[in-house]
């Protein structure tokens, strides 16, 4: 397909979201990550029967924390796409860049650069 | 096991705000269990406090460790060389070991990052409830293994009362009226004749009301 997306983007892969944790998105966070979304399956089609729905509210729940500690819980998402919608992954990839340029970078990069 | 919940971060933040440097300690027990302060909470919670700190400028060295148990002598031993560099502790154990090692530690200042609820059981992942209150003398031989001193909301001996209602209590319609569990099992066990039976008044000296308690095994002491 050839697909252009935002090179920003680094791409981690793991064997099923479910295997994503909250501490694994407060890490990006801890250092210094200006985000990080969760890409899994269709709700309803994960091969392990709930592991995108579990990595949602993983997400949900860092989110919660994030929000808390004045980070931005907006800086992780969870989004679901298909193996096959390869536009779709595009898009969303595009849309969370746009996100996080409007959030401006992730305020620990700042922090560490002055505690240092 | 005890059940505990996280406490909020807004309040963990405000007891140790101040402080330079911060261990935060859970306990490989009940807590981990009920997902409240087990390793996994430990990283979590040191995370989030550190981005916290650093984005308020503020320079706070957090540390993490894990207990075997924090009710006990020899694992909480294993922080007597290094509890020293703290100016702070948050545990993540139940209110038992929080006491345990703010006993032991006595000019390190100790808080707790859980709430203590209850001792009960794993009904699935993420629901808990309650099934003893320790009340220092057991009657579940004579109510079927059904607890009425922690599941009935008047800690009924011989109820059910009047606010019984299709099987489910009057303080909650989700929550079921022990009695009624009580008298089905019963009457699965082919025992409701045992029902019949009126329970005596309790001893309530044994329970908290006879203050605080402490068991001595003269056979196994040292």
């Amino acid at each position: 397909m050839r697909l252009q997306y935002p090179d920003s983007i680094r791409i981690i892969r793991i064997p099923c979201t479910g295997k994503v944790d909250i501490i694994h998105l407060l890490k990006a966070m801890e250092k210094g990550a200006d985000g990080a979304y969760v890409v899994g399956c269709l709700e309803g089609e994960c091969r392990f029967e709930n592991g995108n729905l579990r990595a949602r509210k993983r997400v949900e729940h860092a989110q919660e924390i994030l929000e808390k500690i004045g980070i931005g819980g907006e800086r992780v998402q969870m989004y679901n796409i298909s193996s096959g919608e390869g536009p779709r992954f595009a898009e969303a990839a595009r849309e969370m860049t746009e996100k996080i340029m409007e959030m401006g970078p992730n305020p620990m990069k700042k922090a560490k650069k002055k505690a240092a | 096991m005890i059940v505990a919940e996280q406490k909020p971060i807004e309040e963990i933040i405000e007891e140790i705000k101040g402080k330079g440097k911060i261990l935060i300690a859970g306990c490989n027990e009940c807590v981990t269990v009920c997902e409240a302060g087990g390793k996994k909470e430990v990283e979590v919670l040191a995370s989030a406090l550190r981005m916290y700190f650093m984005n308020q400028g503020q320079k706070v060295e957090i540390d993490e460790i894990t207990l075997e148990r924090q009710c006990d002598h020899e694992y909480l031993e294993e922080l007597r060389n290094s509890i020293g560099n703290y100016d702070a502790v948050v545990s993540l154990a139940c209110g038992v070991g929080v006491q345990f090692m703010a006993e032991k530690y006595m000019n390190i200042n100790i808080y707790p990052g859980v709430n203590t609820t209850f001792m009960g059981v794993t009904e699935e992942r993420g629901v808990w409830s309650e099934r003893c209150q320790g009340c220092g003398q057991c009657i579940l031989a004579s109510t079927a293994g059904i607890c009425p001193i922690s599941r009935c909301a008047k800690r009924l001996l011989n109820g059910p009362c009047g606010g019984s209602t299709k099987g489910k209590c009057e303080i909650n319609k989700e929550l079921d009226c022990a009695w009624q569990l009580i008298i089905d099992r019963l009457k699965e066990l082919g025992k409701l004749d045992e029902y019949e039976k009126l329970a005596p008044i309790k001893d309530w000296s044994t329970e908290r009301a006879g203050g605080p308690r402490k068991v001595v095994r003269e056979d196994v002491r040292q």
